[in-house]
């Protein structure tokens, strides 16, 4: 089963209602709270930076019979420096970013947290493709 | 364990929507206007007080599992983001106190906060 979600540029209104519709989904699914909460988490905060980073992408969920596998792609600028991003409260992200509550520099950190698996495939001037991927139980 | 009924008892709170969920008990509560440390910070079973007012506060608060959501400072959100909060069940409560006198009220009620030492 796929599930694809488009992230609108600069649509600060609309941001994260791909991951809202998701965690929605995986309710119906059954999966326990607390792997949907970890999910919902991690594909929000991609939302996010897919938003507010990236210029807008795309969002593929692929939920599997072993694993759900969550990937955030963007044709933004990538990331020059993955090491400093992956500290926590190093952040780009501009003051009205900031104001509207984001930017504090743990998204990519708490992706990371919240996942069983994350791969970050980035070029600069390319795009980023950030991939979660969750084990299901048993 | 507090009832949320007791959250907005302590807060003096105006229950705007979710009434019929006051029953449901926390243990934590997480104080912020920046929902990146609250989505990197809060647990489950946790309020989140806040002084912000968009819709983000809401989309938060639901992946993260929020039980509640409090505005501080009786600073209350457009109707839209109220709207939001109800579709997904998330009640809402309105405190004329600060920040800083909400978390204390909650703090001598029993609840803690979701501290970074907690962190996996």
């Amino acid at each position: 089963m796929e599930e694809i979600y488009t992230v609108i540029p600069d649509d600060f209104e609309r941001a994260g209602a791909a991951s809202t519709s998701l965690k929605d989904l995986l309710k119906k699914l059954g999966l326990s709270p607390e792997l949907i909460r970890r999910i919902a988490i991690g594909t929000y905060e991609g939302e996010m930076n897919c938003l507010i980073h990236g210029g807008g992408g795309r969002i593929r969920a692929e939920i599997g019979p072993q694993d759900i596998r969550v990937s955030i792609e963007d044709h933004g600028p990538g990331i020059p420096d993955v090491q400093k991003a992956m500290q926590e409260g190093w952040s780009t992200a501009s003051a009205k970013i900031r104001a509207m509550g984001f930017g504090a520099g743990m998204g990519l950190p708490n992706m990371k947290k919240v996942s069983d698996e994350m791969q970050i495939d980035t070029q600069v001037g390319k795009g980023t493709r950030v991939t979660l991927v969750f084990h299901l139980p048993g | 364990m507090v009832t949320l009924k007791k959250v907005a008892e302590v807060l003096e709170a105006q229950v705007v929507s979710g009434q019929e969920g006051l029953g449901r008990t926390v243990k934590q509560a997480c104080g912020s206007d920046m929902m990146s440390d609250v989505l990197a910070y809060a647990k489950e079973d946790f309020v989140l007080l806040t002084g912000l007012l968009n819709i983000q506060v809401v989309r938060t608060a639901d992946v993260s599992d929020a039980a509640a959501l409090i505005f501080v400072r009786d600073k209350h959100p457009e109707q839209e983001v109220l709207l939001a909060a109800k579709d997904k069940g998330i009640p809402v409560l309105y405190t004329r106190y600060t920040m800083f006198e909400a978390c204390g009220r909650l703090y001598e009620l029993g609840l803690r906060g979701c501290s970074a030492k907690d962190r996996k």
